[in-house]
């Protein structure tokens, strides 16, 4: 046995995953419209590279990633592009998103697929661009690219791979069914991984207890391989990446660094088993399994489900209950978030769709004033204090709120599953977080707007002096003419309007500020003509109009040009 | 079709607050049953009474906050406040001392200040000690326990002990007298081993004092419960009875005339157990963080032994837990636990934009 280490606080509610594992993993048939969101990833949304009207095949890339924090995205079956347009997504907020949906033509029809046998002779980088192709993002419910994770640069060499088998969730059993029965492929995932970051010294999969099936699973293909897999007792949230690096490592991940600072890389059991279809099978991400779950349905069970199968028709297939459901969550108990609309699709991080009757997870109670009992303190796993966030929350009082560390709250929902006051502490804590980031934000806009109204009035001071010191010296060489006007010979005329001239001209001083004036405005106008430029670009303007604005940028550009010659010829 | 839009955790724990308020209820009964044993009907009188003030009072000042009354009553936290200060009263006290002390305790110390949740300080102790500084003179009348009554008398019955409660004047003859801290602070030039002789209170007792020890080993039992409960933690109680305990032993002085006592007649005298796990336990007016917790106990038993040694009162718990009551927030400042990822403990005071 593997030491491991205790994670303070965490909750033990009914886990409730007997239920789904009862039948193993099913397959639905192809829904006839597929709405496939192009934002399913922490970063960009994807950009579309198909028309409406346009045919795909399964497998065929529909949109490309939008720079290095984005994924691509393909299509789950064949058939035609029939709508581009904002459609509710998976989101806590009910917010609607830009969506591709496919009509199928129920054939189902695969592109060309290259899969690589041997992977151990290719380049970490050859790899790395199957997998940012293959637009696989982490599907343990972050959905953080993956390919970025797994390049961590030569700067932070990783020791120790971590597969996250933990699924702590109560009702979720993807990642178990998906290691019960494809064991051989999940490992050979972990090799590919191990692979691509330069075989770390330490590979682990972190497994809760309650899953000795998976665990018995793992065990003829890992071993004599390095890899090892750790049970520890059952406890939520284990599966957290902090949680599961303390429990496995005994090190904690410094607040506000990423697992590769410490040496380590994370990944979920789904995006392992996704690489390993990816590299050696030459699929991409186009499905995951997914627990149904509830008794608001009828069937429980894993469905090996396409991206993009509006949850209304998982639903339908296992005998969903309307009247007896209290809500429709995407995810657990603990984190998912309740659905508004049963048309959002499935996404590459639904682990789970969970419709509870009302007796399973009743209606909210209404909260009762917090009286401080700190079970919600002993119930934390990051060693917060739940009740003084709470109260400060309510005062938005910023600085407490973050000497108090709410930022590194991870929003398990242990301290409102234990709160005897039905408080819904973590929405305080969602709330407060994104007003301190609104707050933040305003701040640097407004310190860059100060900046800008001293500066300029700075620059207008001093263009009063010097038109003031100009002022003087005309009055000073008109009261010297005037004086010598008594003795009028011809060379004190010309002497005279020497002086005017010499007075009108400025010192060389003054000359160079100028001209350093006219390149830092030339400057200026260039940087705001870029600005136009690109936000036309983003916009994607007319091409006309982009053609105007890049006119007018090389314009500012040459006058910028001119404007640095005349200072290089004034400082020589 | 839209369906509810609810926000996570979706699933609950079982525990709620009417629940957690009437586990402490319950575990008053070990303390209330010792009380009543060696003391009679008094104790029982006055927390039904107090009940009965404080639920109507409450309802009463939810009505003119327009707050809805049923769903504010049924968090329990009155009926609370209300047995905590009766069985903190002498038994046989008079009706109206035990009316005013529950409608301080809830209307000047709970309502006034939001009700419950916003509390400064314990409810229970500020209407103690308002009854405490107010009627001295009914405040300390104990009845005598029943082992060291007199050859043929004994405590009045209920009915006889209502009528005593309601119409009597004067606090009783005969039935009344010392406590055993009372009896210790006044025992003047004694040396602990006399007064143990001397003094039926102790002389009696099997290790403390004669129905007081078990007065305390009843709270004791009924603590133990909410311990193992997890209603609070250990921090706050140990700490109290472990600063009592040492602040005893380094002050006994080998029992000379001018010790004030041994540890285990401090921890099992007055309201020493009953402190420590009904009154500190507070967790509105207490300090928040374990650690808090410690320090915050630690002071309660340390000032409510200067208070006995060396103050006029000869128990002071009530007063030890409102001065603490005032450090709470300042404790909280600095006593924030380490959280995941940090390599130290921050201070609440902290500002990070300057």
């Amino acid at each position: 046995m593997r030491q491991t280490w205790v994670t303070p606080g965490g909750v033990h509610p009914p886990e409730n995953k007997i239920q789904s594992l009862t039948q193993p993993i099913g397959s639905l048939p192809i829904p006839e419209k597929l709405v496939v969101p192009l934002g399913q990833h922490i970063g960009a949304p994807s950009i579309a590279c198909v028309k409406q009207g346009d045919i795909v095949l399964k497998g065929q890339k529909i949109a490309d990633p939008a720079g290095t924090v984005s994924a691509a995205i393909h299509a789950p079956t064949s058939g035609t592009i029939t709508a581009i347009e904002s459609r509710p997504i998976a989101h806590s907020s009910g917010m609607e998103a830009l969506c591709v949906e496919i009509t199928s033509d129920g054939n189902d029809q695969w592109i060309e697929k290259s899969g690589i046998s041997d992977f151990e002779h290719t380049s970490s980088s050859a790899l790395l661009s199957i997998i940012t192709e293959a637009g696989i993002a982490g599907m343990g419910g972050a959905g953080f690219p993956t390919s970025v994770k797994l390049n961590p640069g030569f700067q932070r060499p990783i020791d120790t791979l971590i597969i996250n088998a933990t699924e702590c969730e109560p009702y979720i059993t993807a990642d178990d069914s998906l290691i019960r029965e494809r064991a051989e492929e999940i490992v050979e995932g972990i090799r590919i991984l191990s692979h691509i970051l330069g075989n770390p010294h330490n590979i682990l999969i972190g497994i809760e207890d309650n899953k000795p099936e998976a665990i018995a699973a793992f065990e003829p293909h890992t071993q004599d391989t390095g890899i090892n897999v750790v049970s520890f007792p059952t406890k939520y949230p284990s599966g957290g990446e902090k949680q599961l690096i303390y429990i496995l490592t005994g090190k904690e991940l410094p607040s506000g660094k990423i697992p590769a600072d410490i040496g380590m890389v994370c990944v979920n059991i789904g995006t392992t088993y996704a690489i390993k279809r990816a590299v050696v099978d030459g699929e991409p991400l186009i499905s995951r399994v997914t627990t149904m779950t509830g008794e608001a349905c009828e069937i429980n069970r894993n469905y090996d489900v396409l991206i993009g199968t509006p949850v209304a028709h998982l639903l339908e297939h296992n005998n969903f209950d309307a009247q007896r459901c209290s809500r429709v969550i995407m995810g657990g108990p603990m984190m998912g978030f309740s659905l508004t609309s049963k048309q959002i699709p499935i996404v590459k991080t639904t682990n789970c769709i969970l419709a509870p009757s009302v007796e399973e997870i009743p209606h909210n109670e209404p909260a009762q004033p917090c009286i401080r009992c700190g079970m919600c303190a002993e119930a934390c796993p990051a060693s917060l204090l739940p009740q003084q966030l709470l109260w400060y929350s309510q005062a938005k009082d910023h600085d407490r709120l973050q000497s108090h560390n709410l930022f590194d709250c991870i929003e398990c929902g242990a301290c409102s599953y234990v709160c005897p006051s039905n408080i819904p502490l973590v929405q305080h804590y969602r709330s407060s977080k994104s007003d301190i980031k609104k707050a933040q934000e305003e701040k640097i806009k407004s310190d860059q707007a100060r900046e800008r109204f001293e500066f300029r009035k700075q620059r207008i001071e001093l263009a009063e002096k010097e038109r003031e010191a100009k002022r003087a010296a005309r009055r000073e060489a008109a009261k010297q003419a005037k004086a010598s006007t008594g003795t009028d010979s011809m060379a004190d005329i010309v002497a005279a309007a020497q002086a005017r001239t010499a007075a009108k001209k400025t010192s060389p001083e003054q000359e160079l500020a100028k001209l350093e004036r006219a390149v830092s405005s030339a400057e200026m106008r260039v940087q705001k003509a870029q600005d136009k430029l690109d936000a036309a670009t983003a916009d994607s303007e007319t091409d006309e109009k982009i053609n105007i604005l890049s006119a007018a940028l090389s314009g500012a550009q040459q006058k910028l040009e001119k404007a640095r010659t005349r200072l290089a010829e004034h400082s020589k | 079709m839209a369906f509810k839009q609810v926000t996570s955790p979706h699933a609950h724990g079982a525990q709620n607050t009417a629940k957690v308020m009437q586990l402490v209820l319950w575990a008053t009964i070990p303390g209330l049953i010792a009380l009543t044993w060696h003391f009679g009907w008094g104790s029982l009188i006055n927390v039904i009474l107090a009940c009965i003030t404080a639920v109507a009072s409450e309802a009463l000042i939810l009505e003119m906050r327009n707050r809805p009354i049923g769903f504010y009553l049924g968090d329990y936290s009155a009926i609370v406040t209300a047995v905590l200060l009766g069985l903190a009263l002498p038994p046989l006290c008079p009706w109206w001392v035990v009316v005013v002390g529950t409608l301080f305790s809830v209307v000047l110390a709970k309502q006034i200040f939001g009700g419950l949740g916003y509390n400064p300080f314990n409810p229970a102790m500020v209407g103690y000690v308002v009854l405490l500084i107010s009627f001295p003179i009914e405040m300390t009348t104990w009845v005598v326990p029943l082992a060291l009554l007199p050859e043929g008398v004994a405590h009045p019955g209920f009915v006889e002990s209502l009528k005593l409660v309601f119409f009597s004047a004067a606090p009783m003859d005969g039935v009344t007298g010392a406590t055993p801290l009372d009896s210790f602070k006044h025992a003047a030039g004694l040396t602990v081993d006399q007064i143990y002789q001397t003094d039926s209170l102790f002389s009696q007792a099997l290790f403390a004092g004669v129905g007081w020890e078990w007065v305390n080993l009843g709270f004791l039992a009924g603590g133990i419960v909410l311990l193992a409960s997890r209603v609070f933690t250990w921090h706050g109680p140990v700490a109290m009875l472990a600063a009592m305990a040492l602040m005893s032993l380094i002050f006994w002085d080998s029992g000379s005339s001018q010790s004030p006592g041994s540890p285990l007649m401090h921890l099992f005298s007055g309201a020493s157990m009953m402190g420590a796990f009904f009154i500190l336990t507070d967790p509105v007016s207490s300090a928040v963080s374990n650690r808090g917790r410690l320090i915050y106990g630690a002071l309660i038993g340390v000032l409510t032994y200067i208070i006995r040694a060396w103050g006029n009162y000869p128990d002071a718990v009530a007063f030890a837990v409102l001065l603490a009551n005032f450090t709470a927030p300042f404790i909280d400042n600095y006593t924030l636990p380490r959280t995941y990822g940090h390599t130290d403990r921050r201070k609440a005071t902290e500002r990070l934009d300057d």
